[in-house]
């Protein structure tokens, strides 16, 4: 069972929480300082596995995470997943779990974003919610192949197209207005083609 | 009116959206609080609008301010409402927000009940699948109750995209409303078989879910999920699965000789670490759980071993991280295999990654010996000196101890060196663990008597350099030491060579400037060596040295009278007068010294942890009862704990005879725990209590005199635990030889006799002998303790409650639900749908056509007991004997087959216990267990016909089984009877022995159908000897192979799955696949697409690859064999260009295709017949030149039929078809010839199936 999924940035500011059991907001947010702790503090090239954040689980809880640019992308889970499973089910097949071409989470967010960013993040958090419900459902894998999730996400989002969307046209107009006298939005921070070290394994 | 909306969507253009609201707080760093609060006000007025698009946008935003980790539970009731809008878009931003903070105290929750079982039946799969996600978040006891049913319905759903949402949601539901978990299973078990990938594995992930907390209930379903293992290419899946079995095997042990070789297998051959990974981890599981037998268990264990070593050696420092992990598993069971990685293992001590080295750490804890111990133990004292960062010190610290206390300090040969390792440890700067190493000095001083000297010769050392460890502020954890050193100087003092030079140490001045409770000890301490001095020197005649010692204590105790610690006070003023009063008796020259040692008389020993704990309640005696009368109730009232005794007040009569006694007992009690507890010498064993002193108040109120060191400390006169590896090793040298002497010389002795050889080669573990006659001295337990029954299991674990037996209900899943035993609301309606008996199609199952099937599984557990009689038979002649009874049986019915039991039935009143079946299930899995380990691969699959044999037999073999049986169960009235019968059976088994292709195919009855049901042949074969692919089209580039099976779920729908491969060098991509839809028949296409579209298949294929897609067909009449025309067209990549290509195929759905594979019990067979509304219609083979059971089972395999019954050279056969006509076969066979006789309600359609099973048979 996957118990919490967190994104925070390099500063800990949360991005997406998601978390499958209850814990009331103070608690959340003690949850994402304390992990954020425990994850900022280690090297990039060290091990992605963490035990024993106290708050969240116990001993039979694992912090899995990977760190890409500007973005921590912590799982907790507990022993029944595979940890391999879920590193690869955060991004890049490095352990081949996912027959299809490679890792679930993030490639999934970069295709329906489009190169996703942390921007992307910020001010889409409802969307990339929606993604995430179908690849995790209540703390459980729901599923790994990648083109049926972007092709679920999609047909939703053609839905709420046809009903017009959240922000229908007029909205959308005042936006462009109160967007105008606003200082340029960095659209630099990239993670979609991050190169990640991916240590040549030997083939047996 | 109009105005008003127009103003309100004016407004509207003004309102925040979440971008407007992210953008600002963005915008607002400095004030960031203040402006979300605004936010908040202006959401709270969206809210209070009836348009339900601002409300959605107000609710959307919340739920990112949730985030932020603002309250927003006050907005439920709005998030409710937009829950229910019909709009798709404001739903799911109603859902998300509920997911995000919803929780079971909720109250709103309970208004969603209704709303979230609309969304369930929603047409539009999305809306479903939008609840479903929610209420995986937020599901409450009360929800899972009353929606358990809908989401249940919803597991047969026919988009898979709901279907996997549901089996996942079932884990929810079954944790919150546990009743629900045995309705269900059958179900969800059918779903592991589901032809949807993502369904399936949904399935494996909710049962693992569950098996992993209570893995006994679900051993029945290892059959299954092994022939999943072994079939799934998913691996995910495989994982998951493997996980599983892991958690099984310390189950039943057989199971893990079975997996050993599948696993060494896929061990050997994948190319995904992460398979590899857990694969290795339940080898490694199977062998923890066979603890012997196996000859070729090291071979998987150095597999396991060596394969870790690569993970470890990996730069990858994840997969060094866990190849750490699973060794760690290994070493617990097989620690010389491990042992061999030493050097693995120490040199990750070195990695720049704490958990590594963390983990390395947990490795070398198990790896000791008598053996290695000190040279372990040294490297990691190495580590120590070089450990920067106090916290990893800090756990080489506590390792070190861990590694040299574990079990009783078995690895200790000598104890000198490990108290020279102790004091070398107390030179740590800044170490926290000063407590844990003077628990164990205490603890060996206390447990190993022959130390005793050596330890307090060590301690004595300590307290005169004391000042080196008080000295820094750093230091003061270790000062704990002191504590250890004062009491073991203290009570073992005899031993010492310089009490006077101790008892000075003890009494400085200096000493004054320790935590109270260490001052304490030392008081205390200095009057035990005090006695000890007294007695030495009475026995001088120079009685002025004994005066000196007394007048030593007088001069110094005044200063810890002074004390501000209490304790010390006390102590030190006790103590002194009691100096002062033996001052006069000396002065008087009277001989005290007798006296004050025996003050200090008796052995300390070792208290066991629990041992309190479990000291027996005395017979009589009433803990709960009063010992006085309660105060009257009017007189205060913070006396609550009356309500509690309040009710023991009828048993108050008879408690009062024992009071004296009670109350003596008590007040003994109380007045022992208070000598305890003010006794520090009361060691309690447990080093948790040693924390209690270390809290002691006062401490920060010492002042402390600083003294900076820069030089690492080294204490004078103490030996350094190096010398003791050099001595050690001499010591083992010189026993080697004196031992090879006195073997020379027993043989010597014995010249000429036989005498045991006697091994002089390399030493052993055993030969090593401790230094010290060791005498460990075990804890102290009271006098009948009471057996541990100490439960650590969590009492609020919410898996507790799904602690719930499965195997009847497994069975039931094969064949037909459980009697009217239990009663949930969800029950009949599962009854209704999870099976196709044609008996329910026909007329509600009557009690009395029950019953027959639960005195089955009875008759089976009374021949299991007879079997227990004679052990010895085999298990093949278990089944033999049991298959020879079978058909027996069936020759008495088969005459009158047409007009059967339902009369017969009344008569076996009695109904089985579930117990019985429950035995006859794990039976079952004995005999799954019990067969030859599974053949590897391949090659196995080589005669078709020899595996091609066991269909029909096991087929046949259960159908009568669960059948009534007349004379049978007469018998059973008389036991003579039975007896002879048994006799008669056992002689006849002895005879079919010699028949050898009935050996091996022994198979579960419950799972016996269902493998018919699959079309396969059996779980426990990996691979199915035959297939129903069959080929489509091929071309040079790209081969297709197809399968069709009927739909269950939905009577109008066929799932075509065709194999697409990749015959070329290139990679073949955007395939399309598309039908020319008849009348009749058309493709499902998802929504929105043309009815001439084709569909593009959801992968490409790389060179060589083959992958399989899935096509749903709709048919409107299945009477008729169909044949549609279609095309596959595909794009060839080369490096440099891409050309289109097309194939072109034709669709052939013959009426078998229509077929589905039905479980049908012989006397609803019967009934069946009886009917009399089936046409009836035959056919004849000739030339038919095959085993009857081969026979059988092609007709089983490609018409998808399952044997109702077989007797000798006649079976009945029984099919359904999608749409519920039942197809009804009786074969008989002469010779060559074989005659059908069939019969079912739509001539057309057995006219056709009967072709087709004579073209099956004119092909070959």
């Amino acid at each position: 069972m996957i118990k919490a999924i967190l994104i925070f940035n390099n500063h800990g500011k949360p991005r997406l929480i998601r978390f499958y059991q209850y814990f009331a907001e103070d608690l959340q947010q003690q949850i994402i300082r304390e992990t954020f702790h425990l994850v900022s503090k280690r090297d990039d090239n060290v091990c992605n596995f963490l035990e024993g954040g106290s708050l969240i689980g116990g001993s039979d809880y694992k912090l899995i995470y990977r760190h890409y640019a500007t973005l921590y992308f912590v799982f907790c889970v507990d022993s029944s997943e595979s940890e391999l499973g879920i590193l690869d089910l955060i991004q890049v097949s490095l352990y081949s779990v996912y027959t299809h071409i490679c890792g679930v989470f993030v490639e999934t967010l970069d295709k329906c974003f489009e190169n996703v960013c942390e921007l992307d993040l910020i001010f889409h958090m409802d969307k990339v919610h929606y993604i995430l419900q179908e690849v995790v459902m209540g703390g459980m894998v729901l599923e790994t192949n990648m083109n049926e999730i972007v092709a679920q996400v999609e047909v939703q989002t053609r839905m709420e197209k046809s009903e017009g969307g959240l922000s229908a046209a007029p909205a959308r107009a005042v936006s462009a207005v109160k967007n105008m006298n606003l200082p340029e939005i960095p659209r630099t921070i990239n993670i979609g083609d991050l190169n990640i070290k991916v240590p040549s394994l030997s083939p047996f | 009116m109009a105005l008003k909306i127009v103003k309100g969507s004016i407004d509207r253009m003004f309102d925040k959206n979440l971008q407007d609201l992210v953008r600002g707080i963005r915008n607002h760093k400095e004030d960031e609080a203040k402006y979300i609060s605004t936010c908040i006000d202006e959401i709270k007025q969206e809210l209070k609008q009836d348009n339900i698009a601002v409300k959605a946008n107000a609710v959307c935003k919340l739920t990112y301010l949730q985030m932020l980790g603002y309250d927003v539970s006050w907005a439920a009731f709005n998030i409710v409402e937009v829950m229910s809008s019909s709009k798709f878009t404001y739903k799911r931003i109603g859902y998300l927000a509920a997911s995000q903070c919803f929780h079971e105290s909720t109250d709103v929750i309970m208004l969603t009940t209704n709303q979230i079982r609309k969304d369930l039946s929603s047409p539009n799969q999305y809306d479903t699948g939008v609840a479903l996600t929610g209420l995986s978040c937020f599901v409450t006891p009360d929800l899972a109750r009353d929606l358990a049913n809908d989401i249940m319905t919803l597991m047969s759903h026919t988009k898979p995209y709901i279907r996997k949402k549901a089996v996942l949601i079932m884990y929810k539901v079954f944790l919150k409303y546990p009743e629900s978990l045995r309705p269900a299973f059958p179900r969800l078990k059918e779903k592991l078989e589901d032809p949807d990938p993502g369904v399936q594995s949904a399935a494996v992930n909710v049962i693992c879910e569950l098996a992993r907390r209570n893995p006994k209930n679900y051993l029945s379903l290892a059959p299954l999920f092994f022939k999943l293992m072994t079939s799934s290419t998913n691996n995910w899946v495989l994982i998951k699965i493997i996980k599983l079995f892991g958690a099984l095997t310390p189950l039943e042990p057989r199971l893990g000789k079975k997996l050993i070789e599948p696993l060494t297998n896929l061990i050997h051959s994948t190319s995904a670490m992460s398979l590899l990974y857990e694969c290795v981890n339940t080898v490694i599981a199977v062998l923890i759980s066979l603890s012997s037998g196996m000859p070729n268990h090291s071979a998987s264990i150095q597999l396991c071993v060596q394969k870790l070593r690569i993970l470890i050696e990996d730069s990858d420092q994840n997969l060094k991280y866990l190849g750490l992990l699973a060794m760690s598993k290994i070493l617990k069971t097989h620690p010389k295999s491990v042992q061999s990685h030493k050097d693995l293992i120490l040199q990750c001590l070195d990695d720049k990654d704490e958990s590594i080295r963390l983990r390395a750490l947990d490795l070398l804890y198990g790896m000791v010996s008598k053996k290695n111990l000190m040279e372990i133990v040294k490297k990691l004292m190495l580590h120590v000196d070089k450990a920067e960062g106090t916290t990893y010190r800090d756990e080489l610290l506590t390792k070190i101890i861990d590694i040299c206390s574990q079990s009783n300090y078995q690895y200790i040969t000598n104890f000198e060196w490990y108290i020279s390792i102790l004091v070398e440890l107390t030179r740590l700067e800044g170490t926290r663990h000063g407590h844990l190493i003077a628990s164990q000095m205490l603890d060996v001083a206390i447990r190993v008597k022959a130390i005793r000297v050596f330890a307090v010769a060590q301690m004595a050392t300590l307290l005169d350099n004391a000042h080196l460890m008080t000295g820094n502020v750093q230091r003061k954890g270790i000062c704990e030491v002191l504590y250890a050193a004062a009491w073991i100087c203290g009570e073992f003092s005899e031993h010492l060579e310089n009490p006077m030079q101790t008892l000075e140490a003890m009494l400085r001045p200096k000493v004054a400037t320790l935590p109270g409770h260490i001052q304490a000890v030392y008081v205390q301490n200095a009057a035990k060596l005090f006695a000890t001095l007294l007695k030495n020197q009475e026995g001088n005649t120079d009685r002025t040295a004994a005066q000196e010692t007394s007048q030593l204590m007088i001069d110094r105790l005044p200063l810890f009278v002074q004390s501000a610690n209490l304790e010390v006070q006390e102590r030190a003023s006790c103590i002194l007068q009691l100096v002062k009063y033996i001052q006069k008796l000396q002065q008087k020259d009277v001989e005290v010294a007798e006296e004050v040692i025996a003050l200090f008389a008796g052995e300390l020993n070792p208290v066991a942890p629990k041992a309190q704990k479990k000291v027996p309640v005395p017979e009589g005696l009433d803990l709960d009862a009063w010992i006085n009368e309660p105060p009257s109730e009017s007189e205060s009232e913070d006396e609550q704990p009356k309500a509690i005794f309040a009710k023991e007040e009828p048993k108050h009569s008879r408690a009062r005879h024992t009071e004296v006694d009670e109350k003596e007992l008590a007040k003994r009690r109380e007045a022992r725990k208070q000598e305890q507890a003010n006794n520090p010498f009361y060691i309690k064993a447990s080093p948790s209590s040693q924390k209690v002193y270390q809290e002691a108040p006062g401490v920060e109120h010492i002042p402390v005199v600083q003294i900076d060191l820069s030089v690492p400390l080294k204490v004078p006169g103490l030996p350094m635990s190096d010398q003791y590896v050099k001595l050690e090793e001499e010591r083992r040298q010189k026993e080697r030889v004196e031992k090879k002497k006195k073997e020379k010389k027993k043989r010597k002795e014995k010249r000429g006799g036989r005498g045991k050889k006697h091994d002089s080669g390399p030493e052993s573990e055993e030969d090593i002998t401790p230094a010290h006659m060791v005498d460990i001295v075990t804890e102290e337990m009271p006098e009948n303790a009471l057996p541990s029954d100490d439960d650590d299991k969590d009492p609020n674990d919410p898996h507790k409650a799904l602690d719930i037996d499965l195997d009847n209900l497994v069975e039931m899943a094969g064949r037909r639900p459980l009697a009217d035993s239990e009663k949930l609301p969800v029950r009949s309606h599962r009854a209704a749908e999870a099976l196709k008996s044609p008996a329910e199609d026909g007329d509600a199952e009557s009690p009395a056509s029950q019953e027959p099937k639960k005195k089955s599984s009875k008759e089976k557990r009374e021949k299991k007991k007879d079997k227990d009689g004679d052990r010895k038979k085999s298990k093949d002649d278990k089944k033999k004997k049991k298959k020879h009874k079978r058909e027996e049986k069936g020759e008495d019915l088969f005459g009158g087959q047409a007009d059967e039991p339902v009369v017969q039935s009344e008569e076996i009143s009695e109904v089985a216990a579930p117990p019985a079946s429950n035995a006859a299930e794990v039976s079952d899995l004995d005999f799954w267990l019990s067969n030859a380990p599974v053949p590897s691969n391949a090659q196995e699959a080589a005669t078709l016909a020899a595996e091609a044999a066991p269909v029909p037999e096991k087929a046949s073999g259960t159908a009568p089984d669960s059948e009534p049986d007349e004379p049978e169960e007469t018998d059973k009235k008389s036991s003579k009877h039975k007896k002879k019968k048994q006799k008669r059976e056992k002689e006849e088994k002895e005879k079919k022995k010699k028949k050898k292709h009935h050996h091996h195919h022994h198979h579960s009855d419950g799972g016996g159908e269902e493998s018919v049901q699959n079309g396969t042949v059996e779980e426990e074969e990996p691979l199915p000897p035959m297939s129903n692919y069959c080929l489509l089209a091929e071309n040079s580039y790209i081969k297709m192979e197809i399968d069709i099976q009927g739909n269950l779920q939905d009577g109008s729908q066929v799932v075509v799955s065709v194999i697409f491969e990749n015959k070329c060098d290139n990679f073949l991509k955007t395939m399309e696949f598309n039908v020319l839809d008849s009348l009749n028949s058309k493709l499902q296409r998802p929504e929105g697409s043309g009815p001439h579209d084709g569909l593009s298949v959801p992968f490409q294929l790389p060179p060589g690859v083959s992958n399989e897609a899935r096509f749903v067909f709709t048919m409107q009449s299945i009477v008729m064999p169909q044949k549609l025309k279609g095309t596959l067209t595909f794009i060839i990549k080369n490096e440099d260009s891409s050309t289109h290509e097309k194939l072109d195929f034709k669709l052939h759905f013959t009426c078998s295709s229509y077929l589905i594979t039905t479980p049908c019990y012989s006397d609803a067979f019967a009934k069946l017949l009886e009917s009399g509304d089936l046409k009836c219609s035959s056919v004849r083979l000739e030339g038919v030149n095959m085993p009857f059971h081969h026979l059988l089972a092609r007709i089983c395999f490609h018409h998808h039929f399952s044997v109702v019954e077989r007797i000798d050279s006649c079976a009945s056969m029984y099919s359904r078809s999608i749409q519920g006509h039942h197809v009804c076969l009786l074969v008989k066979t002469s010779g060559q010839t074989v005659s059908i006789d069939a019969k079912c309600d739509e001539p057309t359609l057995l006219g056709n199936v009967l072709d087709e099973i004579k073209q099956t048979f004119s092909q070959c």
